[in-house]
């Protein structure tokens, strides 16, 4: 059975996308459709696009000049690429933790409030809420609840990109992107955030990159293996590692290869 | 392979030590001359130090007198100049930084400040009294401080760009995947984030005005009397100095070691003061 039956609820479709660095093609014809609430991993070896798709969804490349990337990705249908899909709204509902901690120089108060200001006027004590809600939900709130008002970059890296993924949903969005959010981490920090990612995902849709081909084993319930550019296979998770299709992604995940 | 094993560690020994030795005699050398200069200073400087320094006016030749009027024709002209220029430098400057991957302007604007910095004192002071002192006909405070401001701003313009540099593009990302304006990013994140080092260039920037003579020269010029006027000649703290300490006459000369300590401690505590300020927020990088 393909990835596309059993997937009842597409919350992100990828057609035809193509993606250039300058004139180099990153990404060739992706077809890809994610999951609503559940969690899909990107893995493969370096330098095969898994990051720079991940990256076309928040489009976060159009900070910088020389990228472009051509296709359709949509969100409830409607196609995120579209020139004339405004750049916040589209932020505001697809939130991005990347690979190293990013905390802001501010409080950790501060940290957490300063997305959601972007978007609602809350009076003070909604935003209190909201806040410890954030917390909360990012397994973080007991040990940071007495130090609100100190700087969020004093904390622990483990803290600290658990702060950054309390940052990303306390926005409240429903697409929630984790580029290798565990790959600086040791590996209780890295138990700590992949439990919470299964947590969130009754909440979110997450979209994980990893090196880590066990995390993805571990925590995605659908996976998508790339090489050069290309999606070579993509299905759930347990078919993918236990039955692939494609012989390059047995070697692949079995270490023969990448 | 164990002999060979300690002969190799016997080697980065020495070099390490060697290394340390001469790092640590490049070290003292430097310390050394600073040391002489601060003693010298000390020295000379203690005696003539006292409250008529801050309460009379420069003397004419051969009498007793104070510095007020230079102090304050300093103060005005450092602190006017430092709130001209680094406005103008951190503007600049996050330009450069944040918007100047593209385009012509930047790297031009670069240059140019590179120019700038690098310019001799003294033609900015020329600069100024072609410009300024020229066409208004007499010397004054707000020419000094022109003068002074010109030599702010590519100094803060430079540290600014590098600071906002050292700022990791993660964090532009990560503030943009929020769904950040930029002019948001920028002004809560990256400044932010950079405010430590950009405010060493503001105080780098006042260490070197403070002392410049030559610029002021052709400006401000001396005012023997006190004055508060910035359209008038103001008395400064370096002409003063170069004025006094090249006459024959002892209090004059006593005067400008006075005066000349006084700006270094103001320099120095000036910056003791922002690393104690810097110390209580160790977090922002």
């Amino acid at each position: 059975m393909t990835a596309e039956a059993i997937i009842t609820t597409p919350k992100l479709i990828v057609r035809d996308l193509n993606f250039f660095y300058g004139d180099y093609r990153a990404l060739k014809d992706i077809n890809l459709t994610i999951p609503e609430k559940m969690v899909t991993a990107f893995i493969g070896p370096s330098g095969c696009g898994k990051s720079t798709l991940l990256r076309t969804f928040n489009r976060m490349y159009q900070l910088y000049p020389k990228q472009s990337a051509t296709g359709e990705v949509l969100l409830d249908g409607q196609n995120l690429l579209d020139k004339k899909q405004d750049l916040n709204t589209l932020r505001a509902k697809i939130g991005m933790v990347f690979q190293k901690p990013t905390p802001f120089p501010m409080s950790i108060y501060d940290n957490i409030a300063f997305g959601v200001k972007l978007y609602e006027k809350l009076n003070r004590n909604e935003m209190d809420e909201r806040v410890e809600w954030a917390l909360k939900k990012a397994a973080l709130w007991g040990e940071v609840k007495d130090k609100l008002k100190q700087s969020g970059t004093g904390l622990s890296g483990g803290q600290q990109q658990r702060l950054c993924i309390a940052r990303a949903i306390a926005v409240k969005p429903q697409v929630l992107l984790l580029d290798e959010p565990t790959s600086a981490l040791d590996p209780i920090s890295t138990a700590h955030i992949e439990k919470l990612i299964d947590e969130l995902k009754k909440d979110f849709t997450i979209v994980i990159v990893t090196h880590n081909m066990q995390q993805a084993a571990r925590i995605s319930d659908f996976t998508a293996y790339m090489y050069l550019g290309d999606l070579i296979e993509f299905g759930d998770t347990s078919s993918v590692f236990t039955n692939p299709k494609r012989a390059e992604t047995e070697d692949y995940i079995t270490g023969r290869f990448g | 392979m164990v002999p060979n094993m300690f002969d190799l560690y016997l080697r980065r020994r020495v070099i390490n030590s060697v290394g340390l030795g001469v790092s640590v005699l490049a070290m003292l050398f430097g310390l050394f001359w600073l040391g002489w200069i601060l003693w010298t200073l000390l020295v000379n400087g203690l005696p003539g130090l006292g409250m008529h320094v801050f309460t009379q006016t420069t003397p004419p030749p051969g009498s007793s007198g104070g510095l007020v009027n230079a102090i304050f024709g300093s103060l005005m002209m450092v602190v006017i100049a430092t709130f001209i220029g680094t406005p103008i430098g951190i503007l600049a400057g996050t330009y450069l930084a944040e918007f100047g991957q593209r385009g012509w302007l930047a790297p031009v604007t670069r240059f140019i400040n590179d120019v700038l910095l690098s310019a001799p004192s003294i033609v900015i002071g020329l600069f100024v009294y072609e410009i300024y002192v020229m066409k208004v006909g007499h010397f004054s405070g707000w020419g000094g401080t022109i003068a002074l401001s010109i030599l702010v701003i590519p100094v803060v313009i430079r540290t600014t760009e590098n600071m906002l540099r050292l700022i990791p593009n993660s964090l532009r990302e990560a503030a943009a995947a929020l769904g950040t304006p930029q002019w948001k990013i920028i002004n809560f994140v990256t400044l932010r984030a950079a405010r430590a080092g950009i405010l060493t260039g503001v105080l780098l920037a006042v260490a070197r005005i403070s002392g410049e003579t030559a610029p002021l020269l052709f400006t401000a010029l001396n005012n023997q009397f006190w004055s508060t006027d910035m359209n008038q000649p103001m008395a400064n703290l370096p002409v003063v100095i170069f004025q006094f300490a090249m006459s024959p006459y002892e209090d004059w000369q006593s005067l400008a070691w006075a005066g000349a300590l006084l700006i270094t401690l103001s320099v120095l505590i000036l910056n003791i003061v922002a690393r104690v300020m810097f110390r209580q927020t160790p977090n922002s990088h």
